[in-house]
């Protein structure tokens, strides 16, 4: 792939989104039979899958705390998830992900209701298009949820970007790949920013912009998480109050 | 670093100074510790640097060969950023693999220096395609005394301005210095209790839910930026620790790095 003349013309993007437009979002909701809680989120042509596991024992037993549970996070991309095989198991890149992950999901799981326990939560990429952490921190949000564990929130994430002088949200691989900066954001509805990555040029009046343009797509991506929930649950409820 | 073992009593000390406006020893909120680096310290290595930031110690040797370029970048020079938290520098560390913590430094100090484009890798190429040269930033922390992040980027980007290209050992020409067009500097900042905070010292950072490492450029543009730790931060939060950030990036390289 050489990199394309322009990767914005006449003010439409080069996959036919406006520069504030998300890619379409897809998820289901308990896909998983073994794990407590799980998803399926698509974002643009990033596939991922997320299970939570526990509260559970901690195992190794020294990681367990006293006075509350330990999250674990674990982010692994498929070997045939992209262009070029990736070569299986964890590499810096995805040990440095999986580090900011959990660490944009922890503020709104209630740890201490589970001392000594550990919630595991594993994210599988199964096809990676740009924005592979943002994919899975949002699908790992919903099959917390899903699993039952008490959340202050959720949790959405997106990440915005600049390509041709352009500030767009959600990147997609080109502009990635080609683009000037790239800025990963997590936030709860309420608007506290639980991950914030940033790599490649920005003015200060840019990242200003820029944080306000993520803060608007993690919206948008709170409420559709929301209905896929509601889809599954409300169902649910409906059918006990039908016997 | 998040397991360091802090009293209570200590904690609360902190924090009560905190709400007092003081900090334990006695600076201002933005203020840094004070700050010495070295240059040369290593006559073996291309380039290095010895960095002192308040009680945090470290050393940041630059190793420059020739390899082979990345297929998808023929024409291009290669930079690869190493850090380790080895058990002298602290009784929380442990031998052994890089863990998350000290891959985060290092691909934290990496992202600066990349994305800022500060070395033209362009010119680090021999001969397209076959040979170009090969950049290692190794940094070597010895004492731990907190913000290691802003310690090592210093270091890092102090011992690559000193640094020269091996090229009469490798027979391609005359030793020329690392081609530098920018000069990124990290500042860190926590957040207790509602307050901002640069450089924090220890004991700060292990009672600090968040941390915020904002990377700047010569001309004030941004390059890089990382959040850690498990509390979030609000967007007026974040926009305040810019601003400050490159103010303070701005001091820091005129005062330090004499540009």
């Amino acid at each position: 792939m050489v990199k394309p003349e322009k990767l914005i013309e006449n003010g439409i993007r080069l996959d036919g989104r406006k520069p504030d437009e998300i890619r379409p979002i897809k998820i289901k909701v308990g896909v998983l039979n073994r794990a407590d809680g799980s998803c399926y989120f698509e974002f643009g042509g990033n596939k991922v899958i997320a299970a939570v596991y526990g509260p559970r024992e901690v195992h190794p037993r020294h990681m367990q705390k006293s006075n509350s549970a330990v999250v674990r996070y674990r982010y692994n991309m498929a070997s045939f998830s992209v262009e070029d095989r990736k070569r299986p198991g964890p590499d810096r890149r995805s040990i440095e992900v999986s580090k900011v992950s959990r660490e944009a999901l922890e503020p709104v799981i209630f740890q201490e209701y589970f001392p000594r326990s550990a919630i595991d939560i594993f994210v599988e990429v199964l096809q990676a298009d740009a924005g592979t952490r943002t994919a899975g921190i949002n699908a790992a949000s919903i099959a917390l949820a899903d699993a039952g564990i008490p959340m202050k929130s959720l949790v959405s994430a997106c990440a915005v970007g600049k390509v041709d002088d352009t500030l767009v949200l959600d990147l997609n691989k080109d502009e990635d790949n080609y683009g000037q900066a790239d800025m990963p954001i997590a936030m709860t509805p309420d608007g506290n920013i639980t991950l914030l990555q940033m790599d490649g040029h920005l003015t200060r009046e840019e990242f200003k912009e820029g944080l306000e343009m993520a803060k608007n797509g993690c919206l948008m991506i709170a409420q559709m998480q929301r209905a896929a929930l509601l889809e599954k649950y409300s169902s649910l409820m409906e059918g006990e109050v039908n016997e | 670093m998040s397991n360091e073992i802090m009293s209570e009593l200590r904690k609360d000390y902190i924090y009560n100074l905190m709400i007092k406006g003081e900090r334990e020893d006695g600076r201002k909120f933005d203020e840094y510790r004070e700050i010495t680096i070295d240059t040369n310290v290593i006559e073996k290595a291309e380039g290095s640097a010895r960095v002192k930031l308040g009680d945090t110690h470290l050393v940041v040797g630059v190793k420059i060969q020739t390899g082979t370029p990345f297929p998808d970048t023929p024409d291009q020079g290669v930079i690869i950023t190493n850090l380790e938290l080895i058990p002298l520098a602290s009784p929380v560390f442990e031998s052994g693999p890089p863990r998350e913590d000290a891959i985060e430094l290092a691909r934290v100090v990496d992202r600066g220096i990349r994305e800022s484009e500060s070395i033209d890798l362009s010119k680090l190429c021999i001969t397209p395609g076959e040979k170009v040269w090969m950049v290692f930033i190794d940094v070597h922390v010895l004492d731990d005394g907190g913000n290691i992040m802003d310690a090592a980027s210093l270091g890092a980007i102090a011992a690559l301005m000193t640094a020269k290209l091996p090229a009469q050992r490798f027979d391609v020409g005359e030793d020329t210095p690392v081609p530098m067009r920018d000069v990124p500097v990290a500042v860190t900042a926590v957040e207790i209790g509602g307050t901002i905070m640069l450089d924090p010292s220890l004991n700060e950072q292990s009672i600090a839910g968040t941390k915020l490492t904002v990377i700047s450029n010569q001309d004030g543009g941004l390059s890089g930026m990382q959040k850690s730790g498990v509390l979030p931060l609000t967007t007026e939060q974040i926009n305040y620790i810019v601003d400050i950030s490159i103010e303070k990036a701005k001091e820091l390289r005129e005062k330090f790095l004499e540009i």
